[in-house]
């Protein structure tokens, strides 16, 4: 900036006394340090870091809200971890899916094939699925980057799942936390719609089938699903809008909504804190576990390169969706044992065993067979699933708050309720694979089919039950889930056993201490009292940062 | 900066100190030395393994080299950070305190107030305005999603009705070839399509037709199909009734077409009514005949609507 901007430009500070440029809102003197020592003096006790905080503090008042970030306490409990596998996973994806952009056509005109892989040389194929192809074979990595990101597909779902069944099952849910409930789920909807889209884009056989299925599903809508199926489709199954169309979908505006969503999530989470099992020193009033910085940094960026790394040694050893081996989606070619991702498999397995019911008549015709379960089905389930939290309240009539969470043994009617629900989903998994299970059992695909017809009903209620009960079994036995300590039995001369105890072995079991506030200043000192009222400083490093101690 | 520690209580956390060898701020472990020396391994075996992807990418050695190290490499160090984060630092436990976010009462009528009171004088003294703000808006709405809706795709109309299957269609292959009465032995199938459509992935997908030779005495003809399946020669819309998977496995010893989607099975020799599975519907049949000289036409097009079902088919 040159210095003849300046000129002519009223004074911000208007009539008020002119303050020397630079100079700091307290009033430093704004001088250039003169030597190496002098700069250091003036940057203060905490170095550059120091300065940097200072200067962004005085504009932007971080201070404060990086002091309450990084003393941030989260409860120790291995289940917390689900919601992070789901956390990096989706980091993979965008990393990973980001790449694939780079690569991928959305175009379904096609070309005769002259890429890298020689089977497939002169053949008509579309352009996304030669690019798909040329992806995996002609860029270094690049087969690495797409099975990653369809195993990272998969593990954001299963993670997901199986955190929102831990959600649910401590009722982590409740009040306050009805929203992230919500969210959660809606985030769920929508990665399964991503996830769906997703491994429908190379235009592959396997998939094209999938996407052939989709649009005969919102046919079966009454009254406007061939409106609906149209207006997605451009026109009559297959088109050519749909293909660019589901891109743009699964490339920009779901990942939108989506990374907004979790943005939202975990605002809500910092906001509200998290929940904690009870236990010593834990109130609904506190959190009690460990801080954000350094110990929760360290363990989570671990856990991220953690989920990072399955995805890349699964992308690496373990194939996922070799669309080269199913070739080019053709209307009229048929593939065997066809199969969706597995989150998908429910509606598939659905669909399977509906037994094939339709309306016919005064000129119209509703396909209850695809209609009822794999359009009426989802949104049941999924309203069950939003509604759940006003239905515990409604039929518990607890309207309090909760903070601290239930062990699911201890609300025998919601773990049962949970446990059916994921019963009922295992079980339509099952059906999604009739014909290989037919085969693998060398049954008739007709007894296959009515065992899980049967089984779709019984399954949730026999586990249903069954939960119920080992949760009662499990409240009236102490100790249960507690960890274990050997016990001797010992003989007596008379021939009685005893058994008792053995001692705690050193180091075995932590005592358990009063929780405390986070620190922010370790005085390098051998303590005499506890902590209490200790201002002064000894040790190097310690001598820094205790200079004033306020109580 | 010094005088800026003492904020008052109640904003931000408090400033507190524990001595250095407060029982808090102890490692976990019985052996930090030994837990030391195992982190540092996974570094190191993260360090050399970023260093061998870098050296799998210049070489462009196979696929799944590159995955290997890559993953072994963020494996390691993942589990060396997460391991030091677990063991080796402080485990506390510390705690912090839940405040309520709740607001005053009076700060909840106060946020009311505004919006409902003051809005509402302003509002209130303007209502045909308010009224035709409100209208203007509201059609706004709906009419922007016109474009976004509407311009998505052509109105079904009678589309879902049609194929390209005509009075006289010769039947051809994929490759365009016409289909002679010689082509096919007893049991033999093969897809078919309207003559001058079987190129085009559109029509393809309407048009397709299982075409299979069965043995004429076994033939259960419908009443009105008399003549539909010269020689035995029948045609059936390869798209499956129930969700529209092309039915292509052929079941020869039971005469079944088998649709691979769900596993509905149609029954070839007898109208390709369904016989298992979700199918609701039979597969549409084509009416043959044979040119004099022995290529195979359609007698008319589909009867009916080919595919899954939907509200306005008849
Ligand atoms: S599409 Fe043929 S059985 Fe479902």
């Amino acid at each position: 900036m040159s210095v003849g901007e300046d000129q002519g430009l009223p004074s911000p500070q208007g009539q008020g006394a002119p303050v020397a440029p630079g100079a700091s809102a307290r009033g430093a003197p704004a001088r250039r340090p003169r030597t190496a020592r002098e700069a250091r003096a003036m940057r203060g006790p905490y170095g550059r870091l120091g300065q940097a905080v200072e200067e962004l503090d005085e504009r932007l008042g971080i201070a404060r809200g990086l002091r309450v970030f990084l003393d941030k306490i989260f409860p120790d409990h291995w289940s917390f971890m689900l919601g992070e596998i789901a956390l990096y996973s989706f980091i993979v994806l965008v990393a990973t899916g980001i790449f694939l952009t780079l690569y991928y056509v959305p175009s379904v005109s096609k070309i005769i094939y002259h890429g890298p892989y020689a089977p497939l040389r002169g053949q008509s194929v579309t352009e996304a699925y030669a690019s798909t192809v040329n992806l995996s074979f002609g860029v270094r990595a690049g087969l690495l980057m797409r099975q990653m990101h369809h195993w990272a597909a998969d593990i954001f779902l299963g993670a997901i799942v199986i955190h929102m069944a831990r959600i649910f099952f401590t009722g982590a849910f409740r009040r306050p936390r009805e929203l992230n409930w919500t969210i959660g789920l809606t985030l769920l909807i929508l990665s399964l719609a991503n996830g769906f889209i997703g491994y429908s884009l190379p235009d592959d056989l396997v998939s094209g089938t999938g996407i052939r299925i989709m649009f005969s599903i919102l046919l079966s809508i009454p009254f406007v699903g061939s409106y609906l199926a149209f207006f997605l489709f451009g026109g009559n199954y297959p088109g050519t809008a749909i293909i660019p169309r589901m891109f743009i979908v699964h490339v920009l505006i779901l990942p939108v909504i989506i990374a907004g969503l979790i943005g939202a999530h975990l605002f809500l989470l910092v906001r509200q804190k998290h929940t904690q099992f009870p236990g010593r020193g834990r109130t609904a009033r506190n959190v009690v576990g460990s801080p954000m910085y350094p110990h929760f940094i360290a363990k989570t960026t671990g856990f991220l390169f953690m989920v990072a790394g399955v995805t890349a040694v699964l992308g690496a050893t373990a194939q996922i969706n070799p669309i080269w081996q199913f070739g080019q989606y053709e209307p009229y070619k048929i593939t065997y044992a066809v199969q969706p991702d597995w989150y998908m498999g429910w509606l598939d397995g659905a669909l399977r065993i509906m037994p094939s019911w339709e309306f016919a008549g005064w000129g119209h015709t509703i396909p209850f067979v695809v209609f009822l379960p794999a359009v009426v089905f989802p949104g049941l389930i999924f309203t069950l699933c939003f509604a759940w939290p006003a239905i515990e309240r409604w039929y518990t009539k607890d309207y309090s708050s909760h903070q601290l969470l239930d062990r699911p043994r201890d609300r025998p009617k919601r773990t049962a309720a949970g446990a059916a629900m994921l019963a009922l989903m295992m079980t339509l998994l099952g059906a999604s694979a009739t014909d290989v299970l037919a085969n693998f059992f060398n049954a008739s695909l007709n007894t296959v089919l009515w065992t899980f017809r049967v089984l779709v009903f019984v399954d949730p209620i026999v586990v249903g039950l069954l939960t119920w009960r080992i949760c009662l079994e499990m409240q009236g036995a102490p100790g249960v889930g507690r960890r274990k300590r050997a016990v001797v039995i010992s003989r007596t001369p008379e021939g009685e056993y005893v058994s008792t105890p053995a001692a705690v072995r050193p180091g075995d079991e932590r005592p358990e201490l009063e929780p405390v506030p986070v620190p922010a200043y370790i005085t390098f000192e051998p303590s005499r009292v506890n902590g209490e009222g200790r201002t002064e400083a000894s040790g190097r490093r310690g001598g820094v940062g205790v200079r004033r101690v306020p109580r | 900066m010094s005088d800026e520690f003492e904020t008052p209580s109640g904003h931000g956390a408090a400033v507190t100190s524990l001595p250095f060898d407060d029982p808090h701020l102890q490692e976990p472990v019985r052996h930090p030395r030994r837990t030391e020396a195992v982190i540092g391994i996974a570094f190191l075996i993260g360090l050399l393994a970023f260093a061998l992807f870098g050296a799998v990418y210049v070489q462009n050695w196979p696929a799944w080299t590159y995955g290997l190290t890559l993953g072994i490499g963020m494996l390691s160090v993942g589990f060396g950070m997460a391991a030091w984060g677990k063991y080796l630092m402080p485990q506390g436990p510390f705690v912090e305190p839940r405040e309520s976010h709740e607001s005053s009462e009076q700060e909840r009528q106060a946020a009311l107030a505004s919006i409902v009171d003051r809005g509402g004088v302003a509002i209130k003294r303007r209502k045909v305005l308010g009224g035709l703000l409100g209208g203007g808006l509201g059609i706004f709405g709906i009419v922007a999603l016109f474009p976004l809706l509407r311009s998505l795709g052509p109105l079904p109309g009678k589309t879902l009705l049609r194929t390209n299957w005509r009075k006289g269609s010769l039947l051809v292959d994929v490759n365009g070839r016409p289909v002679h009465r010689d082509d096919l032995q007893v049991g033999g199938i093969m897809t078919v399509f309207p003559a001058g459509f079987e190129n085009n992935t559109q029509d393809q997908a309407v048009d397709q037709t299982v075409l299979i030779r069965a043995q004429t005495g076994n033939l259960v003809t419908r009443p009105g199909r008399e003549t539909w399946a010269p020689e035995g020669y029948v045609a059936y819309s390869k798209v499956c009734t129930h969700a529209g998977c092309p039915v292509g496995l052929y079941e020869q010893q039971l005469k079944l077409l088998v649709c691979p989607c769900h596993q509905s099975m149609f029954n070839v020799v007898g109208g390709a009514w369904p016989v298992f599975g979700p199918a609701p519907r039979p597969l549409p049949q084509l009416p043959l005949y044979f040119d004099e000289n022995g290529y195979l036409h359609s007698q008319t097009g589909y009867d009916q609507a080919i595919g899954p079902s939907y509200y306005e088919r008849e």
